[in-house]
């Protein structure tokens, strides 16, 4: 399985990235992505700030690709994730899966981003006009890795 | 020597790392934050930040795991990425 993780400032551009997943192979029969953005459910959000902890954060997300790996037949991993100040609407994070059927790449996809959720060390500060905060982890969060 | 790092809202309120010696009173993770703790002030937030989260050498540990000498040691909050 081929992957690649990057942890940048600048957007991304999604049908770019599946291409290069996919090119030059005729193996591939499937690829499954998610793509998170930056939510403004309050109507009060001005901007987001993404912190991380560098070197950790692609180790972390390195290990849950290779987990991912071993439990289903994968042919390639893709992961962008953004940091530094972000809007609403603006795309966070691309977790993209290539296989040969698309069972594999639909559970893998799903695997990858509950665990990103839970071990990447990523943290959000949401900048609004009543000053910043951090982001609470959210128990939900927790429950979705551990069905796996 | 062992470093010791802050993210997010530690960070915040305690500044991004420093570096100790490494002594046998800090012989576990949470020897280390009961004794930063002890500095009082704003280090009690070692123990009132909820479900305060640890990795030494870059990967997630429980607070009883064992520091030696040359560990780089992190707390944080609970992670809020994707």
């Amino acid at each position: 399985m081929v992957s690649r993780i990057s942890i940048q400032a600048d957007d991304f551009d999604v049908s770019m990235e599946i291409d290069a997943l996919t090119a030059g192979s005729g193996d591939v029969g499937a690829v499954a992505s998610f793509v998170g953005l930056v939510r403004d459910e309050k109507k009060s959000l001005s901007s987001m700030t993404l912190e991380h902890y560098p070197g950790m954060t692609e180790k972390a997300i390195g290990e849950i690709i290779s987990e991912a790996g071993k439990r289903w037949s994968l042919l390639g991993a893709r992961v962008i994730h953004r940091i530094g100040n972000l809007l609403p609407g603006d795309r966070i994070v691309l977790v993209a899966v290539s296989s040969a059927h698309r069972g594999d790449a639909f559970a893998a996809c799903e695997f990858i981003m509950d665990f990103l959720k839970t071990r990447a060390p990523f943290w959000k500060r949401e900048d609004t006009a009543q000053g910043a905060r951090w982001v609470d982890a959210r128990d939900s969060d927790d429950e979705a890795a551990s069905r796996w | 020597m062992i470093r010791v790092l802050f993210f997010a809202s530690l960070r915040e309120a305690l500044g991004s790392g420093e570096s100790l010696a490494c002594t046998p009173q800090i012989a576990t993770v949470a020897q280390l934050r009961d004794q930063l703790a002890a500095r009082g002030d704003k280090w009690q937030l070692l123990l009132t930040t909820r479900n305060l989260r640890s990795a030494v050498n870059q990967s997630m540990v429980a607070m009883d795991t064992v520091i030696k000498d040359g560990d780089e040691i992190a707390f944080f909050p609970p992670v809020t990425g994707g």
